[in-house]
């Protein structure tokens, strides 16, 4: 309880996070047609996190699945870069093809915008977002931990983490 | 001495700044173009994006990206890496403290 903050603040959290998510995913998807894209989404994101951790002093045991999910966001852009190799690398081939996000624009120039084109770029703001809310909220879970913010919890020493 | 000196800088760095303002282009006349209009054109019809800056991001200058990312997930390795969990085991203890 000590690390928890008043009632008030909790509920107000609860309320806030979900838009807060909501909004960072938007930002994320519609990178390829709006202000916006992979790091300002990711940054949104990781705001919540931010929030969490002060409102309620604890994040729960996410640290493995946010490192997880960094390092996959990070491979999975590097191989999208990869498979464009027969021409460059970063090569967009998928803008265009008529798949997924392959649309075309309904008309050059000034025009409403159109979800599902962009191609690579979509995927790839895609997994920036992931990779940079990750990140973002892993560095402020590890710092607010270590800077006495959240409650400690049971660790495991590098020595029996080897025998495990 | 010193001020003396402060002075003479702040003059000479204040008059290569007035140099390059009265000099400077008008506001959207840029001195070379052809890079603006490539990217300008070149992103709807060949990229079929609407955001430029995206556009530039992601495919014109995705190692760049490419780079930023990676500069972020060292920073994560980093933070990671310093802050972590240590316990001593009780011989170290014991050999610390003798």
């Amino acid at each position: 309880m000590k690390y928890e903050m008043s009632r008030v603040v909790r509920t107000v959290t609860d309320i806030l996070v979900v838009p807060i998510i909501i909004f960072g995913i938007y930002l994320i998807i519609h990178g390829h047609l709006t202000p916006g894209g992979g790091f300002q989404g990711g940054a949104v994101i990781a705001s919540s996190t931010a929030l969490l951790v002060i409102a309620y002093g604890s994040f729960g045991k996410h640290k493995k699945d946010l490192s997880s999910l960094e390092s996959l966001g990070l491979t999975l852009f590097i191989l999208l870069a990869l498979i464009g190799m027969g021409s460059t690398m970063f090569y967009n081939y998928i803008s265009g093809t008529g798949g997924l996000f392959g649309g075309t624009l309904p008309s050059l120039g000034i025009n409403p915008g159109y979800i599902n084109t962009g191609g690579t770029i979509t995927l790839m703001n895609l997994m920036v977002g992931l990779e940079v809310s990750a990140a973002l909220s892993l560095i402020i879970w590890m710092m607010s931990k270590r800077s006495g913010m959240m409650e400690p919890e049971e660790t495991i020493s590098p020595s029996e983490e080897v025998e495990k | 001495m010193r001020k003396s000196i402060a002075i003479v800088a702040f003059l000479v760095i204040f008059a290569f700044l007035a140099g390059a303002a009265v000099e400077m282009r008008p506001f959207g006349e840029p001195d070379q173009s052809a890079m603006d209009d490539h990217f300008l054109g070149d992103t709807q019809e060949r990229h079929q994006v609407n955001n430029v800056v995206t556009a530039v991001l992601f495919d014109y200058r995705g190692l760049d990206t490419l780079g930023e990312a990676t500069i972020l997930f060292s920073a994560v390795s980093g933070v990671l890496t310093v802050l972590r969990e240590i316990k001593k085991d009780e011989k170290e203890e014991e050999v610390a403290t003798k």
